[in-house]
């Protein structure tokens, strides 16, 4: 049986940055716990010494003539954010207070 | 209605390159069956009916002086909404991006503006392509012209009900474990997945990078072979893009034969657990290949089992990564908590707000696999079986020219039958995912009616790596049988659409 226990779910939300209700983390719960048994089986799948794939057609130092292009302007870079200032992206506090 | 709407993408070409029927007309037909239709369909989540018209004013007026036009000019087309465009809002069918209007063009757009295609709209999908049914959809699922009730496949339903309702001739969708396919195979239309890197991701807001694809959706082989033909490409904006063009696919597609070819048939994905109406179309058409000289072959793919484990791994892994750039600093939502909350509260409420349920399901579930302590027994696994999926797969190339299966388990689904259970949801995509794990192209061609329920079902051809025209040559010629022995196309048996108020 799955470790999935709200409380997991609650510490994962928080590192995923996500804000889950009680009720939301009783039900991921319970529904990743039933994802998390089956997609278990990939161990069982494995035996001996197996590379691994990250790409399906791998490529390697792939670059582009070092020219410089045109890129966004400040304005067009700034323009889908909810505020800014100056120039810049504006946020809230990075820090708490204490 | 006009008829030009139910022309194949081909046929409208030739009329508009002989001046029999102008861009504008053509593409004022599909405006028009937009108006209509798409208050039922909900395939388009923004029109571009101005700017559509205003490309194919300019055909017709460079047409008429005798200009030299692109091969497609004035032919539209929809978009799916994960590709960014500079007209027209990009939301990926998530609120966390709504009413966000990008900077720049994905390359497969620009592509699409350099070729003169009028762009009718921007598709729907499963929020970030996370999904089977459109359901997950921000703003409310796509209909199956075939049946309102069913879904159009997921995640690219807007495309795929787009061009079996005839508001569009092509579009463009993605697929990372069956986008195009799936939705191709219930809707009665056909769905492309090139080979990794054929053509350019520039744009493509990602959900897996190791997995997504952009490709044609259409009704017809030939027609999604000149819409390839197009997007393809190398491209110095996506470092994954494949340096070496593969050929011309609609060439391929003109010289179909099976003549002498070996066809290999996917033990795993055939019988058992294949609904029987969509495995006895899958027998006819495997008796129609053999009997136009194709070689019959079965081929193991063991590995097969473990290819769903593993994508719902190697998904969520890297869905995770890829979401985490919606954090309401450079676009889109930003939900403030009240009091005085720092950026981190700020970023929590947003997501919150911002992200459906499926999202959030797998970015949790991602988040997971990729923790100190599970790495290696779930995602490093993971892409150990992604390995022995390749090897299964160059096996059984060594014995076929193409694998064959069905596209998937069942035709369209009811609404709200899967939605409750995302297990169930994610087993539609048994017999699409192994392509993408390994990088090989698939296409979904119509494939025959099911008897219990008289819906479309659906047949995948796949070919190794960089072969796409394989698909193409094999699938234009069962095409062309199967319309010999139905006696019209495939999509002529959809019932007329009725039209809600």
């Amino acid at each position: 049986m799955s470790e999935l226990t709200p409380d997991l779910v609650r510490h994962l939300a928080s590192l995923a940055r996500i804000q889950v209700t009680d009720d939301e983390a009783e039900r991921l719960a319970a529904q990743l716990a039933v994802i998390v048994d089956s997609v278990a089986t990939v161990n069982k799948a494995v035996e001996g010494d197996v590379p691994a794939t990250s790409h399906p057609i791998p490529m390697a130092n792939v670059f582009r003539e070092d020219i410089v292009e045109p890129s966004l302007t400040q304005e067009q870079a700034l323009s889908g954010a909810a505020d800014s200032d100056q120039g810049r992206f504006r946020v809230a506090a990075i820090l708490d207070e204490e | 209605m006009s008829e030009l709407i139910k022309k194949n993408a081909s046929e409208l070409v030739s009329l508009m390159a002989s001046g029999e029927v102008s861009s504008v007309e053509v593409t004022q037909a599909h405006l028009d069956r937009i108006a209509a239709v798409n208050g039922t369909l909900n395939s388009y989540l923004h029109v571009t009916a101005d700017a559509a018209l205003k490309v194919a004013s300019d055909v017709d007026r460079r047409r008429a002086a005798g200009e030299s036009l692109p091969k497609l000019a004035g032919l539209p087309i929809a978009v799916k909404d994960n590709l960014t465009t500079t007209d027209a809002p990009t939301t990926a069918g998530s609120k966390i991006l709504e009413g966000w209007v990008p900077q720049y063009d994905a390359t497969v757009v620009t592509k699409l503006r350099n070729e003169l295609m009028p762009i009718l709209g921007k598709t729907n999908l499963d929020e970030f392509a996370m999904g089977s049914s459109t359901e997950f959809s921000a703003y409310g699922p796509s209909r199956n012209p075939w049946d309102t009730d069913r879904i159009p496949g997921g995640s690219g339903g807007g495309s795929s009900s787009a061009v079996a309702g005839f508001t569009a001739p092509l579009a463009i969708g993605s697929d990372t474990g069956g986008s195009i396919r799936f939705p191709g195979a219930v809707t009665g239309t056909v769905g492309t997945k090139p080979t990794y890197g054929a053509v350019s991701r520039y744009g493509l807001i990602a959900l897996a990078s190791s997995l997504d694809q952009i490709g044609p959706v259409s009704r017809n082989v030939l027609d999604a072979a000149l819409l390839q033909d197009v997007i393809a490409g190398h491209d110095p904006h996506d470092s994954t893009s494949l340096p070496e063009s593969l050929g011309s696919m609609a060439e391929a597609a003109a010289n179909r034969s099976v003549a002498g070819m070996r066809i290999g048939v996917i033990k795993q994905l055939t019988g058992a657990g294949f609904q029987p109406g969509v495995q006895a179309r899958f027998d006819d058409s495997l008796a129609l290949l053999a009997k136009n000289g194709a070689e019959i072959v079965e081929v193991d793919c063991p590995s097969f089992e473990y290819a769903i484990a593993a994508y719902y791994l190697i998904l969520p892994a890297e869905a995770s990564s890829n979401l985490a750039k919606f954090d309401s600093v450079r676009f889109g939502l930003r939900v403030t908590p009240e009091g005085n909350p720092t950026i981190e509260r700020v970023m929590a409420a947003t997501r919150e707000a911002g992200f459906g349920p499926e999202v959030k399901r797998r970015i949790i579930l991602g988040t997971y696999a990729l923790s100190s302590g599970y790495y290696d027994a779930y995602y490093g696994s993971a892409q150990k079986v992604r390995t022995l999926i390749q090897r299964d797969l160059a096996a059984a190339f060594a014995k076929a020219d193409v694998l064959v299966s069905p596209t998937a388990p069942t035709t369209a689904f009811k609404f709200g039958e899967k939605i409750d259970d995302p297990l169930a949801m994610y087993l539609n995509d048994i017999a699409t995912i192994p392509a993408n794990l390994a990088g090989i192209p698939g296409m979904s061609i119509p494939n025959g009616l099911a008897d219990e329920d008289g819906l479309p079902s659906g047949l995948q051809i796949l070919a190794p790596a960089r072969e796409d025209a394989r698909l193409y040559k094999v699938g234009a010629a069962l095409e062309a049988w199967h319309e010999e022995v139905w006696g019209k196309r495939m999509i002529d048996f959809a019932p007329e659409l009725k039209v809600g108020a």
